[in-house]
């Protein structure tokens, strides 16, 4: 249950018990969680502790002056149901085209690409098809095949080395937690591969619109439900 | 190298209800009902042969419902499929959980096939929901290895009265928590027979450890939207919708309303030409209540 504080207020809380580490990341860029349904709040929390500011976006008033927008885990059908609903779907589409960041978890993996596979026949989901890539829903399977694993994701590391010849420096792994996964089945060849497990792309990112560098991140598995805040402040870089 | 893959652990069970989170979930009878769902913007369905209100009237034993109807509805939506077992009957759970299933509600609706001992949940591998009418009932459940919580109120009444009672006696015993020292806390574990570190918790981050969704009773956007309002998670709407006389109006207004629960420009609009409601009852005229199942 949430409490009596409001989610904003709550964030703020948790925000001010972390505040050594807002200096980490770039100084309070203001970046939107999409308030429609799923782990928003998780999303809010992790941003708040990477030192960034969170405007939940319910309406197409919240998108003004965000850099960047997080699309969390939850249904995809009803996500996009409530986007086309509220006429947010446009504006939020227009917002990527002019270079706004948005990163995409699992739910929102999904909403952002190019392809949809394996609606069961369901309702189409109109995606915003922003990144070339193929996803296909729950392509683990039902609930009992949810998992837990350790992923390399060398994007995480610092680039050392010098010019011509970078590379990463070997990181911890980053604990994915996939639910009732979707599966990225391939990307066009504009999109830059981040993560795999078992030969299976499972965070990638891509440019679209009059973005100068790539501002669209996807992920199948959640970020937002360990303590890990790496992929976060990787966002925020990204928006900022 | 081999990575080392966790399946079933409690954070991808309470995980998939965080992902339910600011959503409906509907009571649905028959695939064509969940079709109706999916498409009103449900998160998920609760699928059983008789909703509430049905087993309220027709009375009897009510079991789980039929495997070959469960599977139906599973083939059907791409949302997950809920489905409910008697209070302690771990059969039925064994069952459900070999469908594939996403979710078990272990529901006090259903007639008790345990007056002693809940199932024990912590053995499945598929994650349950349990209706609580207190904080000591909710954090049992927790302790048995529930994911996720939801109220009982009283379902199948179309009356929110009871929902409202069991939300606000969660929150008031969550609030009295706050702050409290060592003796209080085991004093309050042993009064609910839950282990401290479980009261710890609930002191500390002044809420449950799981999500938590009102149910029982609901019957409009209005309803939903009080209940949100009130700090649930989300909302279970089971005869409400399918009891109406426009179900998909319904539906879709109460999704919305879980959306917009504090903007009452959007309340109002939603709660126009609805139609009639469900055949509501009063909780002082019932001979049957289903809340006070397994505590």
């Amino acid at each position: 249950m949430r409490n009596a504080e409001t989610k904003t207020q709550k964030s703020k809380l948790k925000a001010q018990n972390h505040s050594s580490k807002v200096k980490a990341v770039g100084r309070k860029v203001k970046i939107g969680v999409l308030d429609i349904q799923g782990s928003v709040e998780e999303h809010a929390m992790m941003l708040e502790e990477c030192g960034a500011e969170v405007v939940f976006v319910k309406t197409v008033r919240d998108l003004e002056n965000i850099r960047g927008l997080i699309i969390p885990g939850g249904e995809s059908t009803h996500i996009s149901m409530m986007l086309k609903r509220g006429g947010l779907f446009d504006t939020i589409k227009k917002k990527i085209k002019s270079g706004m960041a948005v990163y995409g978890t699992c739910a929102g993996a999904i909403l952002l690409a190019k392809k949809i596979l394996g609606d069961n026949g369901s309702i189409g989901v109109k995606s915003f098809n922003v990144i070339d890539a193929e996803i296909e829903r729950n392509a683990y399977g039902r609930q009992t095949d949810s998992f837990e694993v350790d992923v390399e994701i060398p994007v995480l590391g610092e680039k050392v080395g010098y010019k011509g010849n970078v590379t990463r420096k070997k990181v911890r792994d980053f604990p994915a937690i996939f639910i009732r996964a979707p599966k990225i089945k391939s990307v066009g060849k504009n999109v830059e591969i981040l993560a795999k497990y078992k030969n299976e792309i499972v965070m990638a990112e891509g440019k679209f619109g009059n973005a100068q560098k790539n501002n669209i991140l996807i992920s199948t598995f959640h970020p937002e439900l360990t303590n890990d805040i790496r992929v976060h402040e990787y966002f925020i870089k990204m928006a900022a | 190298m081999i990575k080392k893959v966790l399946k079933n652990t409690p954070k991808l069970k309470s995980g998939l209800a965080q992902m339910l989170k600011g959503g409906v979930i509907m009571d649905v009878t028959n695939a064509k009902q969940a079709k109706i769902a999916e498409q009103a913007g449900a998160v998920a369905v609760m699928a059983l042969e008789r909703v509430p209100s049905d087993i309220r009237a027709q009375g009897g034993v009510a079991r789980m419902s039929d495997p070959k109807m469960i599977k139906e509805i599973m083939k059907t939506v791409s949302i997950p499929v809920m489905a409910k077992v008697r209070i302690g009957h771990f059969v039925e759970a064994q069952i459900l959980e070999a469908l594939g299933v996403d979710y078990i509600d272990e529901s006090e609706v259903l007639t008790p096939a345990d007056e002693q001992y809940h199932v024990d949940k912590s053995k499945f591998k598929v994650p349950f929901v349990c209706g609580c009418r207190n904080l000591g009932e909710a954090l049992r459940r927790i302790n048995e290895g529930a994911a996720m919580i939801r109220t009982k109120g009283e379902a199948g009444t179309g009356n929110v009265v009871e929902a409202v009672r069991h939300v606000r006696a969660v929150k008031d015993e969550i609030a009295f928590l706050k702050g409290a020292g060592k003796e209080l806390i085991a004093e309050k574990a042993k009064e609910m027979r839950v282990p401290i570190a479980l009261v710890e918790y609930v002191s500390k981050n002044q809420k449950l450890p799981v999500v938590n969704f009102a149910a029982g009773g609901l019957a409009t956007p209005a309803d939903a939207a009080m209940m949100m309002q009130m700090g649930c998670d989300g909302v279970f709407v089971g005869s409400g919708i399918f009891k109406s006389s426009d179900p998909l109006k319904r539906a879709k207004a109460i999704v919305e309303a879980v959306l917009h629960f504090n903007d009452a420009n959007v309340l109002a609009r939603v709660s126009e030409g609805l139609g009639e409601p469900m055949k509501s009852l009063e909780i002082s005229k019932l001979t049957d209540l289903y809340a006070k199942r397994g505590n």
